[in-house]
């Protein structure tokens, strides 16, 4: 059983997918994709734990030996990926219960779990897959199912979302199928393992410069790398709010986790950061998406679409972390990857409560919800802090490393802009607090209710988790730590 | 009982206060005998650390470390002592001052006000307390945060917009120069934690130590150093226990309490006295008492009078320290002290004419005295203490900063402290001899009022005698400020 967890990891939900599109009934669809997302949790964790007593891990598919067969490898890095995706997929499904039952109609709600369960397995297959076109088949298997999740909005305007994402996202993948078409042309592999020794030799290839260029730049497209966000703000504002939270803590952080084994594992570290500036064309992107859409938040009235704004800012520290091609900077990036997975999920958690009981999360709708829904605006305000990095949050912990990255390289001006940026979170938090605190509910309101602690419940786990891994961060720091030092060490 | 658990207990009493409190909502009389209950508790603690400190002991808490070296971690020293002493004692005496001017005022939110109230108290506690300058800043910010809902608690345009203010100036000085400070002396010397003699001697070129003490100066806004200082006026919008325990005491002693804790325990009195070109803190710190001062001696309104003078009452202290001798930073620990309860007396007494006579103008104040004797005498003992005359604790601070000063033979200092006496004098006596001497205007509204409620009296009555008690027995801050400069 022990030596079969990471197919288990994959197929668990695979699976459950048709067997509740079988049922189609509602409480039980729901039961089934609680009960398989908490299994592959407890499998992500084993795993994990595997790999860091033991080293990496490799699985063979129906045991065809690896170059020819499909492997599946957990080494450090994508066992913390697949700890975050699975970790936010258990803390999604309870809550999406009643968050559904409300946004749904009553037919669909089966569907949506079964659209959920497809998501959860792309995303995990993605991360645990050895295998570079086994990626660009899960990455379909995720992208069509989050399509139509995010179709499932309650207003129109979902669908628009939903479409502008289809359309990005199949260019996005389209080009990542063309990078690993050139790499399978030049190598005759797909196997990223062997692709790296095959693509040594290579180095000076034209073909696999241009390889490498539709693969970051695709990936690039699914993970709203600034300028190739503009899909994002919509798909999160309007998709139902249990689907924003899952896309929120786990799309782009499996896409990013994509782009780093490439860059790192498939292509080299010379290749990417010496052979070309990759270092200094991630900078200027981050940089300039770190203030340009922190910026554009500011100015939003809808607070998904706020969160959304503010997610792609924070796709900019990650990489930023990544632009500094250190060790220090790479462990920032990752741990940041972790960090924004629970600070984004439990500020969507939050809103999800709110759009529960008010139907809308715009700002002039939400004035004074603070008084009538404490625990849920009381969460809210305990991420936002995470967001902004005040410590003692998860937040503080991967600024701060983030910083000293910085201050390593000795780019003075990058540290500052990561302070003052932290300003500008500052304002578009305090917006959502001032409405909900310190105005009084528009008239026509009637008294509602605080939220049902099915959904209180993830909500509270996400704020804890946010307060423990800003308090006691040894176990995350140092997973971060060791992949990052994997990463850099497997190259240098 | 343990000395860490003590420590802990100081944090933890407030903020499971400010938790019963925000429980006991629904049941005013309750929800006001936890605050009384919480502080009187919180004063016991504070007492228990004093009788270990001045015993020679420095009770720590390493609690917990998120980031390798950088901990949260508390070690109590003398200063931070008085500090503690001083917030929790009159934070007692507050809250019974709140009780009466919140009801009879008929406030809205009053559970809110309260809870923020034992927050801020928590946060002083923890900053007073800390052994490191990221436990300091954590705490700094959370007091910021704290107060920003007690700044805008009326919930007017205005209110909101002195609260953006507020936090504005707080929020943006703490994080662009604090912080950034914070981070360059960790990079620079790998340490944060605070030590006597400091931690940059040796460790930083004499250029970078200079834009350092720039940096911490603006940085630590609560100090209210020009021009810097808009928020606190700004924040005179609050009910006036507001004004009167945060922005007189905790919220304001926390800035120039940071000054000199930077000054003695980061930078050490030996590596700035040898630090060619700090001299410009002193002439900051000068121009800010006389300026502030004169714009005091211009404002009408009450508050706002009061608040000037705290910013430049607040630059005494920095001044002192700014010397960097030792008399005059056993000054500057003082004037905390006393600055304190003659403060505090004076904003219980603006709160008290407000809410008996409706009146916050200096020009509505002809003979009042003789309808709110109490009050006005109270507020003359706050004001002679202001002005630093025998008799009241104001004289005690002021003679050890001249001393300092003399030691140090800054000119500049002794011409400072003469100015501001009589700017002093010409902005406080005016207000006490309408009180008592003019004549009250005929027929004018609101004139048929006596006292205050007795817990507002009764307040104001404490520390007044507090000021006064200061002077006649000033040993235990005496010897804590002598600790602190260790002689």
């Amino acid at each position: 059983m022990g030596e079969h967890l990471p197919i288990l990891q994959v197929i668990l939900p695979l699976i459950a997918a048709p067997v509740c599109l079988l049922v189609r009934h509602a409480a039980t669809c729901w039961l089934i994709a609680t009960l398989v997302s908490w299994f592959c949790l407890a499998i992500a964790i084993l795993l994990l734990l595997q790999v860091l007593d033991g080293g990496a891990i490799r699985y063979q598919l129906g045991n065809w030996v690896a170059p020819w067969g499909i492997e599946y490898v957990v080494d450090r890095l994508n066992g913390f990926i697949l700890v975050i995706v699975a970790a936010i997929g258990a803390v999604v499904a309870p809550y999406a219960l009643r968050s559904v039952e409300s946004e749904l109609p009553e037919r669909q709600i089966g569907l949506f779990y079964v659209m959920y369960l497809l998501c959860l397995a792309g995303l995990l297959g993605i991360t645990i897959t050895g295998d570079a076109f086994n990626v660009f088949v899960f990455l379909e298997i995720s992208s069509l199912s989050s399509y139509a999740l995010i179709s499932m909005g309650r207003h129109r305007k979902a669908l628009h979302a939903a479409y502008q994402y289809l359309v990005m996202g199949t260019i996005g993948a389209t080009f990542f199928l063309i990078g690993v078409g050139l790499l399978y042309m030049m190598t005759g592999t797909l196997n990223m393992a062997d692709l790296a020794e095959q693509l040594k030799p290579l180095a000076g290839s034209r073909i696999v410069h241009a390889a490498f260029g539709f693969i970051v730049v695709g990936m690039g497209l699914k993970l709203a790398v600034f300028p190739l966000h503009l899909w994002l703000p919509n798909a999160y504002a309007h998709a139902p709010s249990a689907v924003s939270v899952f896309l929120a803590g786990t799309a782009t952080k499996v896409s990013l986790y994509v782009v780093l084994r490439f860059i790192f594992t498939v292509f080299g570290f010379e290749f990417s950061f010496v052979g070309q500036p990759l270092g200094p064309a991630l900078l200027v992107l981050a940089v300039a998406g770190i203030v340009v859409c922190s910026l554009v938040a500011i100015y939003q009235d809808n607070v998904k679409r706020l969160l959304a704004w503010s997610s792609v800012a924070q796709i900019g520290y990650m990489l930023l972390g990544l632009s500094f091609a250190t060790t220090l900077g790479l462990q920032a990036g990752l741990l940041h990857i972790f960090n924004h997975a629970i600070i984004k999920a439990g500020l969507f958690l939050a809103m999800g409560c709110v759009f529960l009981r008010l139907g809308s999360c715009r700002l002039d709708a939400i004035a004074g919800v603070g008084r009538q829904m404490p625990w849920t605006m009381m969460g809210f305000l305990l991420c936002g802090l995470s967001l902004i990095g005040v410590p003692p949050t998860a937040g503080f912990v991967s600024k701060w490393y983030l910083v000293l990255a910085a201050l390593e390289k000795g780019w003075w001006p990058v540290a500052a802009l990561i302070v003052l940026t932290s300003l500008l979170a500052v304002v578009y938090v305090w917006k959502v607090v001032e409405a909900a605190w310190f105005r009084d509910p528009p008239g026509t309101a009637g008294r509602i209710g605080e939220a049902p602690l099915v959904m209180l419940v993830p909500l509270w786990i996400a704020v804890g988790a946010n307060l423990w891994f800003g308090l006691e961060t040894s176990g995350n720091v140092d997973v971060a730590k060791a992949a990052a030092a994997a990463l850099m060490g497997a190259v240098q | 009982m343990n000395a860490g658990l003590l420590v802990a207990l100081a944090v933890l009493v407030p903020l499971t206060g400010a938790g019963l409190i925000a429980l006991a909502g629904r049941w005013p009389n309750l929800r006001e005998s936890i605050t009384v209950v919480t502080a009187l508790l919180l004063f016991c603690v504070n007492a228990l650390l004093a009788v270990r400190v001045l015993g020679g002991e420095a009770p720590a808490l390493h609690a917990i470390e998120p980031v390798e070296g950088v901990a949260f971690a508390f070690a109590i020293e003398p200063l931070g002592m008085l500090f503690g002493l001083v917030a929790s004692f009159l934070w007692i005496v507050n809250s019974v001052y709140s009780i009466g001017y919140m009801r009879a005022n008929g406030e809205r939110h009053q559970t809110r006000f309260y809870v923020c109230f034992a927050i801020a108290l928590a946060s002083t506690m923890g900053l007073a307390f800390s052994a490191n300058l990221f436990t300091l800043f954590v705490f700094y910010e959370a007091l910021t945060l704290s107060t920003y809902p007690l700044v805008t608690h009326a919930g007017t345009e205005k209110a909101v917009r002195a609260g953006r203010v507020y936090l504005g100036i707080l929020i943006s000085t703490s994080i662009v120069f604090l912080l950034t400070a914070i981070l360059i002396v960790w990079q620079q010397t790998g340490t944060l934690t605070f030590a006597p003699g400091g931690i940059l001697q040796g460790k930083v070129s004499d250029t970078l130590g200079l834009i350092l003490l720039a940096m911490f100066m603006y940085g630590i806004g609560k100090a209210a150093l020009m021009p810097i200082h808009p928020w606190l006026p700004a924040a005179m919008v609050a009910p006036t226990p507001v004004s009167a325990l945060l922005h007189a005491v905790a919220v304001v002693k926390a800035g120039v309490f940071t000054v000199v804790k930077v000054i003695v325990y980061v930078f050490g009195l030996d590596y700035l006295q040898n630090l060619g070109g700090s001299e410009w803190l002193l002439y900051v710190s000068g121009a800010t008492i006389i300026v502030a001062s004169v714009i005091a001696l211009q404002a009408d309104n009450l508050k706002r009078r009061l608040a000037y003078s705290t910013v430049s009452q607040l630059s005494y202290v920095i001044m002192a320290a700014a010397l960097f001798t030792p008399m005059a930073v056993a000054g500057a620990v003082l004037h905390i002290a006393a600055h304190a309860f003659g403060k505090i007396t004076l904003f219980f007494a603006a709160g008290s004419i407000y809410t008996a006579a409706h009146k916050t103008e200096v020009s509505q104040l002809d003979g009042i005295g003789r309808r709110m004797p109490w009050t006005m005498a109270a507020f003359g003992i706050g004001a002679l203490s202001m002005i630093g005359l025998p008799l009241t604790a104001g004289f005690v601070s002021k003679w050890y900063f001249l001393s300092g000063a003399l030691d140090a033979r800054s000119v500049v200092t002794i011409c400072v402290i003469f100015a501001s006496t009589l700017l002093n004098a010409g902005y406080f006596l005016p207000i006490v001899y309408r009180a008592f001497f003019r004549p009250a205007p005929e027929g004018g509204p609101h004139d048929d009022h006596g006292e205050a409620p007795f817990p507002i009296v009764l307040a104001l009555s404490i520390t007044a005698a507090g000021t006064i008690v200061l002077f006649l027995l000033p040993q235990l801050p005496l010897a804590l400020a002598r600790a602190v400069v260790g002689g």
